[in-house]
């Protein structure tokens, strides 16, 4: 689904993806865990190109979407991304934020879009919040409302950077239940975090990186009990 | 004490007349003042709207995907860049003077060359402030609006630009004043504003004191009641915030 060929990012001097190879294949819940600054959130923003990769190929699809002629719009339109920092729009409605991209972009009427939203608000049982103004919200309704704007497009895939390191311990677990439902569902995931408790249950890979390489990766399972790598070995210490 | 009073009233009483009641010399004060306001805002309508256009081919530019610079967007940035430069680094006078003598030299609507030459002028300035209005909205806003597939310019419009609008209001107002001050340049070109009816009355009546004091007290007090308008609409704004 999405083919990573020989992928390099520096910024300026600083070389932060360094020859990255690795396929999502459709379906799949890959986890991406590792310290800061080990490139795993540059790593996830290549993928819809929010970073340009300064080498190598990045496939979604089959179209090369590295390719400068590529149109990038129509390609992001289907993957969708959830940000440690929400990024909701405080300028409209919660309706609003998650009717706007698939009203502009041509997928539904509005009027269509505004069903979708009210379906998807149910889901994460927020309807009653359509009015709702995001910073009238908490941090684990924000975050839900951004998972629910970014499936508004009916994306093929979605990335998640650190979608719930930026909230309040106790609210957490809401965002994680829906990630876990969108996963039971068949989505393809792709999900830097910290949270090795979401990884062991949810992912079907665990990818881990450190110093712009993929050091070591293994279904779940394998993965924590058994590292091979002593890398991993002095991470996990650390954080289980 | 009183009767100090009575010389100083028999004094000045007589300038007061001349400068302003006399064959309703008041009228043209107000004529001043209404060629000065619609200076204002027509120059300052100009100048938003270039300085839109060059704020957004200018950040355009600077976001655009390396690889896939756009030749013509580069070239429209230098040529921002050429315009705000030599704008901002030339005295609005000289540059009255050339729209006036080099440029238009046979035109002889002045308040017409006033409006392009403040018109431009101001452009420049509010370029400025409208880039760094809209640089000033989290860059997270932008990669969400096009995580979402979005294109430029709809995220422009749809979330940044009424982001960066209350960040941009507080130095638009002071665009304005800053504006509505220098129009009194325009007299130097012939622009029939308000110095130029008090200086024209000045040189008539031999008394340039009452006239200019006059005119002082008329830009002061619009300023004075701008600024008012201002903080409260930058209050009306801060409350939505609140929501």
């Amino acid at each position: 689904m999405i083919d990573v060929k020989n992928l390099y990012k520096s910024f300026g001097d600083h070389l932060v993806l360094d020859n990255i190879s690795e396929h999502i294949f459709p379906g799949e819940k890959v986890v991406i865990i590792g310290p800061s600054g080990s490139g795993k959130s540059t790593f996830l923003r290549c993928l819809n190109l929010l970073e340009t990769p300064t080498g190598g190929s990045i496939t979604f699809q089959g179209t090369e979407i590295t390719d400068p002629k590529v149109k990038i719009d129509q390609i992001r339109q289907q993957m969708g991304m959830v940000f440690q920092h929400f990024n909701l729009f405080p300028n409209m409605t919660i309706q609003k934020n998650i009717t706007l991209a698939p009203v502009r972009t041509g997928l539904m009427k509005q009027e269509e879009a505004d069903q979708t939203a009210k379906a998807l608000l149910h889901r994460v049982g927020l309807e009653d919040k359509a009015e709702a103004y995001p910073n009238q919200l908490s941090g684990g309704q924000k975050q839900r409302i951004a998972i629910v704007r970014a499936l508004a497009m009916k994306p093929k895939v979605m990335l998640f950077d650190e979608p719930t390191s930026a909230l309040d311990p106790e609210m957490v677990g809401e965002v994680l239940d829906v990630m876990k439902e969108l996963a039971r569902e068949g989505m393809t995931m792709a999900v830097v975090t910290h949270e090795m408790g979401f990884a062991r249950e949810v992912g079907s890979r665990v990818l881990f990186m450190d110093g712009g390489h993929i050091i070591e990766q293994n279904e779940p399972a394998e993965f924590f009990t058994h590292p091979k790598s002593e890398r991993l070995k002095s991470f996990l210490e650390k954080v289980l | 004490m009183f009767q100090s009073f009575e010389n100083w009233r028999d004094l000045i009483g007589p300038r007061l007349y001349r400068a302003f009641i006399e064959g309703d010399r008041w009228k043209l004060y107000l004529q001043g003042l209404g060629t000065t306001l619609e200076l204002t805002v027509i120059a300052l309508i100009f100048g938003v709207l270039l300085g839109l256009i060059v704020a957004v081919v200018r950040s355009a530019h600077d976001q655009q995907r390396i690889g896939r610079r756009n030749p013509v967007l580069s070239i429209l940035n230098v040529l921002c860049q050429i315009y705000t430069t030599v704008i901002r680094g030339t005295p609005m006078l000289v540059q009255l003077f050339i729209w006036t003598f080099v440029i238009f030299p046979s035109q002889r609507n002045k308040v017409l060359v006033a409006f392009i030459g403040l018109g431009v002028n101001s452009g420049a300035y509010v370029a400025e402030i409208i880039r760094g209005g809209l640089m000033s909205v989290d860059a997270g806003q932008s990669e969400a609006g096009r995580s979402l597939g979005l294109n430029y310019f709809d995220t422009m419009r749809f979330i940044i630009i009424p982001q960066a609008f209350k960040a941009i209001l507080p130095s638009l107002g002071n665009e304005f004043i800053t504006l509505f001050k220098d129009t009194s340049l325009a007299q130097a070109i012939g622009g029939a504003e308000m110095l130029y009816y008090a200086s024209t009355i000045g040189g008539r009546t031999f008394d340039y004191m009452p006239p200019l004091l006059g005119i002082a007290a008329m830009y002061l007090a619009v300023v004075i009641v701008f600024t008012w308008l201002q903080g409260k609409l930058e209050r009306r704004l801060r409350e939505s915030d609140r929501r």
